[in-house]
């Protein structure tokens, strides 16, 4: 087997799990916390790829063209708008439904999913749309025929996938805001009781949670150059499967999940066939739920009494 | 509570029952055609482009007074390109629009299971863009398209693959639909009788962006030139990705990626530059349509893609319905069968299957700045 090709599609898959991943964070984060899974979360994720093409046309149209500067002015205001935006559903769709039945936020979810589609293709169209390229260049490995490469936007997406799940972890496990999150999970009541705002917290959890699509957003909409209304649905799926695999709630779990999803499709297409890579996915995401039911990396859930 | 929620619904039973008077008071003076496309989900581009020609071609048909003393109405129907979604309007076009005829729909694994509703309602469809040889292969009287056949368009890419580029080694990918494996298949069916056999055929799957391990694929079997049976959407970051892996092969694909987006969906005309693609002699060009081509621009919408085929196919609608001064699909079908019909994309007649008696699939290549121009 050629060495090289099988670097690359090594390299794809990580690129494309590091993808994965980044999403699958976002929705670990708020299951982790409140227990319900925000299928929203897809298409907050293409909000965000609308914002990088807003931001970017302003940023250049006030002149300013240094790329550090772009891409962390773009990064952080994509970040804020989107989070605000997750404050936003939280608040119209999901708070109203707290204490009823696990299903109705499900269903609130899917319908807000709905709506946010509906409400930038009739606002933005549904023509694709594109963003320049910011980062362009590529570190090759190899000679003139034979290589293996990666972009520098690429490097970027696995390296900021890592700093994301690094950081996430260290506020859950280490700081003020975190202990706050742990306990609302344990046991909302109780710690409502000892004084913490849970309301509050859950809305921080969907900010933060919404921040993380965001820099997925930005980053994933400068290494594809082009996005259009309906990228959230199967990349959202696709994520989903990630945080499930790496057992849902399990930060660094989010991550392995993705980078197991993207390898088995990158290697899975690159050897066997491209037409059955998301059976394979599936195949295996079945197969590891059988040994591990609560996934990879994900603790068993213990029964409440 | 009862009481308040008896009053909202027979208040919802009133204006139901208010709309369906209204619709049967209307349809006396109106003919109502159905314009059946995707209008949500990722092929959105393309329901437009039906919408805007049928919507013109009716507003021109009404100023001009109309077909008969009848005025046209055009009603928009979404199948998003799915199957399902295809029956379902399909079905409210019939049962609840009660249209005379249809103009639909795109893609055709849409077109296919919708025409089976239209047949049982015996209410005529023709198809603006819908390319795959089955939808009048089925022996349907009252299935008409505007467009040419996947088989026709499929000789004329492996044609050009083997002859002009003289490819050795072509790869094929397509996007496992109706349209985009049909096409694919009859591109190699062509290519197999001129004596090249494909080194690589795979599929991928619509709504992702990431093929790289596809490109690496390409890559590995040391292809010259490779042709993707899909739409834009797919073939946009699939020629982005193959570019960025320093893969020159020639890339070639069929008549869904005359868009403009499919230059924003490779997120440049630096990565669109070279690519061939098939389609009909380019409507922008002919002069039949130059007045309906001026009337758009001046609307500020460039009548891109398959607008004017949305539009020609009103026209030969509107044409069946004046000549027979009715919607009956037998009279209608026999009549495109025997007539032909001045469109703005020129004159047009049907073959007894109903497939266009000339199909006029030519090569075109993109350039650097994101146009396209007719080898």
């Amino acid at each position: 087997m050629d060495i090289y090709i099988l670097g690359q599609q090594l390299l794809n898959g990580l690129t494309l799990g590091s993808i994965y991943g980044l999403i699958a964070i976002g929705y670990t984060m708020v299951y982790g916390i409140i227990g319900m899974i925000n299928f929203a979360h897809g298409d907050i994720y293409m909000i965000s790829a609308y914002l990088t093409a807003i931001i970017l046309s302003l940023i250049f149209s006030l002149g300013i063209t240094s790329l550090p500067v772009v891409l962390l002015v773009t990064l952080f205001l994509a970040m804020a708008i989107t989070g605000a935006y997750g404050w936003a559903i939280e608040r119209v769709a999901y708070r109203p439904l707290r204490g009823s039945t696990r299903l109705a936020p499900l269903i609130s979810a899917i319908g807000m999913s709905l709506v946010l589609q509906s409400y930038v293709q009739i606002s933005q169209g549904a023509r694709n749309q594109g963003v320049p390229i910011l980062i362009d260049g590529v570190v090759r490995l190899g000679g003139e025929e034979q290589f293996v490469q990666i972009t520098y936007i690429q490097i970027l997406i696995v390296i900021a996938s890592f700093i994301g799940m690094a950081a996430l972890t260290y506020i859950i496990l280490k700081t003020s805001l975190g202990r706050q999150c742990r306990a609302t999970q344990q046991d909302r009541k109780m710690a409502a009781i000892l004084g913490i705002n849970t309301n509050r917290i859950i809305s921080t959890v969907f900010v933060i949670g919404s921040s993380m699509a965001a820099l997925a957003g930005v980053l994933v909409t400068l290494n594809y150059g082009s996005f259009d209304f309906f990228i959230g649905f199967v990349i959202g799926i696709k994520a989903f499967t990630a945080a499930v695999l790496g057992g849902i709630g399990s930060l660094p779990g989010a991550m392995l999940g993705g980078i197991v999803l993207g390898m088995a499709e990158g290697l899975f297409s690159g050897f066997v066939s491209s037409d059955y890579k998301d059976v394979f996915a599936f195949a295996l995401l079945v197969l590891v739920l059988i040994f591990r039911p609560s996934g990879l990396l994900g603790k068993p859930e213990i029964e409440k009494v | 509570m009862l009481k308040r929620s008896f009053w909202k619904s027979l208040l919802l039973a009133v204006m139901i029952g208010g709309l369906a008077i209204a619709g049967t008071a209307n349809a006396a003076d109106m003919i109502k055609i159905g314009v059946a496309g995707p209008h949500t989900g990722g092929y959105a581009a393309f329901g437009e482009q039906f919408w805007r020609g049928a919507e013109q071609a009716a507003k021109d048909i009404n100023t001009a007074g109309g077909i008969n003393g009848k005025m046209i109405e055009v009603v928009k129907a979404d199948d998003a390109c799915e199957p399902k979604q295809a029956v379902s309007v399909a079905n409210r076009l019939m049962d609840v629009d009660s249209v005379q005829a249809v103009a639909g729909h795109y893609c055709s694994s849409s077109t296919i299971p919708a025409s089976e509703i239209y047949a049982d309602a015996d209410v005529l469809v023709m198809t603006p863009g819908s390319t795959n040889p089955k939808i009048t292969e089925r022996q349907m009287k009252g299935v008409f398209r505007m467009c040419g056949r996947d088989d026709q368009q499929g000789a004329v890419a492996a044609n050009f693959i083997i002859n002009n580029l003289k490819a050795k080694r072509v790869a094929v990918i397509h996007d496992k639909d109706s349209y985009g494996q049909g096409l694919a298949d009859a591109m190699i069916d062509r290519m197999k009788a001129l004596g090249v056999t494909e080194v690589l055929y795979e599929g991928l799957t619509r709504g992702e962006k990431d093929f790289n391990s596809l490109v690496t694929k390409v890559k590995s079997v040391k292809a010259d030139a490779l042709f993707f049976g899909g739409l834009h959407t797919e073939a946009g970051p699939l020629v982005r990705q193959l570019r960025e892996q320093g893969i020159t092969a020639d890339f070639i694909s069929g008549d869904a990626i005359n868009s403009a987006d499919f230059v924003t969906a490779a997120g440049g005309p630096k990565y669109v530059d070279g690519v061939y693609m098939t389609f009909g002699q380019d409507p922008l060009t002919l002069k039949t349509g130059r007045d309906v081509i001026e009337t758009f621009r001046a609307s500020g919408y460039e009548p891109e893609g398959y607008t004017l085929y949305a539009y020609a196919t009103i026209q030969a609608l509107t044409s069946a319905m004046d000549a027979t001064n009715s919607t009956n699909l037998d009279k209608m079908a026999d009549w495109l069968h025997g007539n032909s019909v001045n469109t703005v994309l020129g004159e047009k007649s049907w073959d007894s299957k109903g497939d266009l008696k000339v199909s006029d699939f030519v090569m075109y290549q993109w350039d650097a700045k994101g146009k396209f121009r007719q080898l």
